[in-house]
């Protein structure tokens, strides 16, 4: 069996994002940026499974981003990733969730061997469409199973039975290998990588393709645009009402009604 | 231009290697995760949280600048950085990571035996078996040349016979670094826990370095075998030899807490509103923020250079002593500015500010009181020591 996880770089989420001027991105110089956590449970639970099994042949790590996203591969392969590898071309660098997942799936087509299992996070903490893991899965043309909270993968590795919570109720969804599966948090708690594991990762091989590798780069049938962000509006001033609780109820009903015009 | 980074005003981070930064980043996710949420609890009970030492191996932070028998292999400047973040933490998990690698496991590589070194040091690695070094004595700690603890040559064998006071992790210990005199000098043994005669007691009532364990040792005619002796150690500059390893530690893990109250006064002086505007709007305010920021500037600049003097092998042991004395300074400084920035608030352990202040009283003093390690520098300079 063969094992692929997509990981993304992310700002950390502790990061104070600033919107470019012409609204275009983020502005990304001096951003603390991290591995997406949903893509990090992905990566544990490939490890996990490979060392639960053992049929497992290998578990590769697969990223699309700038030369800073080295760092994402590294962590995953310190994590226990065997090999990763990079999609980074500035014809690649976009906004589009559609449009990535696009790119990633040719890169995975390249590989010959192919995967029987490959594994998302639920969704990225920056761009939050969720959608890079049901079109990947849609255009390497596998099954797809989302927001995975419980898996068991059959002995014989040819089929999976995933759980996901749901409204109220659990859905148990059995599925045909190979396929896709997005994971949400709660499944597998993500190792700390050691920094010996650190330092080994770094001899691990790590393959780059740019847009020479990818044949037809503007082939992209990505649906979406996405057209501007802005950052969210500045909150409006807050009025402190002083006074006695009687006089200062009558003044909040006063204003509800006259300023807020709510009531 | 980039806006500057407050808490590395001079890109100490570009100095770094992608390795070092991936060292630090790792061990700084660690703590935020794992340390802070629950270390101040900790303090306030005055116990160790002898549940992070399994995760701490696991990291690879025990003896992770020493080579082979399952140490980490990576170079001074990730082990300063590895301090530095867990200091951030807390001293206490800094002080426990310190005297296991840098005062227990380095004799060990560095003097000992072959077969000590099998025996020890994976398992010391691993964080299955734990050390502590025994060099101070209720008689003053700063002139370890006049200890009383004696060990006499008996057939194949030493009897130990004294005292040890103020034992980093002595209670915890399977194995005590225990330095004593002898007919021919200072010699280092291994004194196990279980022998017969030797005993430890925890020191209570601390109010400094309250996450960690601190303990006396008490040895009465303990016989250890000569196998369990430091063979290449001889004469104070053995145990002097560790101490410049866990030195260097410290020079850089004292710039964790001062990041971190730095961070809580810059951050508290922003919301805090005073007579109309807030804190950090305040002439005699910003002076104080500037200059805890000048002060850890430098301390990094210092560190980072004094590791790539040891990573150099051109380190000189009072380099690590101006390092130590001027780091340990700036550091309880501006803990203590940063408490009484906080106001009342910076009384509570709430706050970082308080716990960290309290615990620098500790790390100022041991390793080398500041006056100890000011005239060993002046020794140098002057070639007289006054001591
Ligand atoms: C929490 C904690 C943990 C410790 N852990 C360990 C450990 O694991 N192993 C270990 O061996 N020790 C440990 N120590 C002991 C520590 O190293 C000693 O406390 C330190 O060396 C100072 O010794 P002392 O306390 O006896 O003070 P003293 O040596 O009695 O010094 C008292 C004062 O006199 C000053 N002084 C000393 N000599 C001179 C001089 N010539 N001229 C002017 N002033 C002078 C000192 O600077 C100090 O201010 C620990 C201490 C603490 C507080």
């Amino acid at each position: 069996m063969r094992i692929l996880t997509v990981v993304k770089q992310v700002p950390d989420s502790n990061a104070t994002i600033k919107v470019k001027g012409d609204g275009s991105g983020i502005e990304t110089a001096g951003l603390k940026t991290v591995c997406d956590p949903f893509d990090e449970f992905g990566v544990e639970l490939a490890v996990q499974t490979r060392e639960k099994r053992s049929d497992v042949d290998e578990v590769v790590v697969i990223c699309l981003g700038d030369d800073s996203a080295s760092g994402v591969l590294r962590t995953a392969l310190a994590m226990g990733a065997d090999r990763a590898i990079h999609v980074n071309d500035p014809k690649f660098e976009s906004m589009n969730e559609l449009f990535d997942a696009w790119v990633l799936a040719e890169a995975i087509k390249k590989d010959e061997k192919g995967f029987d299992l490959i594994v998302c996070g639920k969704h990225n903490i920056d761009l939050d469409s969720g959608a890079v893991g049901p079109a990947l899965a849609e255009f390497l043309n596998v099954p797809h199973v989302g927001a995975v909270q419980g898996l068991e993968i059959a002995d014989d590795g040819s089929s999976l039975t995933a759980r996901r919570r749901i409204e109220g109720a659990e859905e148990v969804v059995e599925c045909s290998m190979p396929a896709l599966l997005t994971i949400e948090k709660g499944l597998v708690e993500p190792r700390y990588p050691s920094l010996p594991n650190l330092m080994k990762a770094k001899k691990k091989p790590v393959e780059v393709l740019t847009s020479a590798d990818i044949s037809d780069a503007d082939a992209s049938t990505a649906g979406t645009d996405l057209v501007s962000i802005s950052p969210p509006p500045p909150r409006p001033e807050c009025k402190m009402i002083e006074g006695e609780p009687e006089e200062m109820a009558r003044e909040l009903v006063k204003l509800l009604r006259e300023e807020a015009k709510v009531v | 231009m980039e806006p500057v980074d407050p808490y590395d005003f001079f890109r100490f981070r570009d100095n770094l290697t992608e390795d070092e930064r991936q060292v630090q980043d790792t061990v700084a996710r660690f703590v935020d995760d794992r340390v802070l949420p629950t270390i101040a609890e900790y303090f306030e009970r005055d116990e160790f949280p002898r549940e992070l030492i399994q995760e701490i191996a696991e990291l690879g932070l025990l003896g992770c600048n020493l080579e082979g028998y399952g140490c980490g292999g990576l170079n001074h400047v990730c082990y300063g950085l590895t301090c530095m973040e867990l200091e951030r933490g807390d001293s206490g998990i800094r002080s426990f990571v310190s005297v296991q690698g840098s005062l227990c496991m380095w004799p060990i590589h560095t003097y000992g035996t072959e077969d000590q070194k099998q025996r020890w040091l994976p398992g010391m690695a691993k964080g299955e078996l734990i050390g502590c070094f025994g060099l101070t004595e209720p008689d003053g700690g700063s002139d370890p040349g006049t200890m009383k603890t004696f060990a006499k040559k008996d057939g194949d064998d030493w009897v130990i016979n004294g005292a040890k006071m103020w034992i980093t992790n002595g209670c915890l210990a399977d194995v005590a670094i225990v330095w004593a005199e002898t007919d021919d000098g200072v010699r280092g043994f291994l004194v196990e826990k279980g022998m017969s005669g030797y005993s430890t007691r925890e020191i209570k009532r601390k109010f400094s370095l309250r996450a960690s364990v601190t303990s006396e040792l008490f040895f009465e005619n303990v016989r250890v075998p000569d196998a369990n002796r430091l063979p290449e150690a001889k004469g104070l500059a053995g145990p002097l030899g560790c101490l410049t390893q866990a030195r260097f530690g410290i020079c850089w893990g004292v710039i964790g807490p001062a990041i971190a109250c730095f961070r809580e006064a810059l951050e508290y002086s922003k919301v805090r509103v005073l007579f109309g505007s807030p804190l950090s709007h305040k002439q005699a305010i910003q002076l104080r923020l500037a200059e805890m920021s000048r002060q850890i500037t430098m301390a990094q600049l210092l560190a980072l250079q004094l590791g790539r003097m040891k990573d150099d092998k051109v380190m000189h042991h009072t380099q690590v002593s101006m390092a130590k004395w001027n780091n340990c300074r700036m550091a309880i400084d501006l803990c203590r500015e940063a408490r009484d920035l906080l106001g009342a608030s910076g009384i509570t352990v709430e706050f970082s500010p308080i716990r960290h202040m309290l615990n620098l009283e500790s790390v100022i003093t041991y390793e080398g009181t500041e006056t100890i390690h000011q005239l060993a520098v002046a020794r140098e300079l002057t070639g007289a020591a006054a001591f």
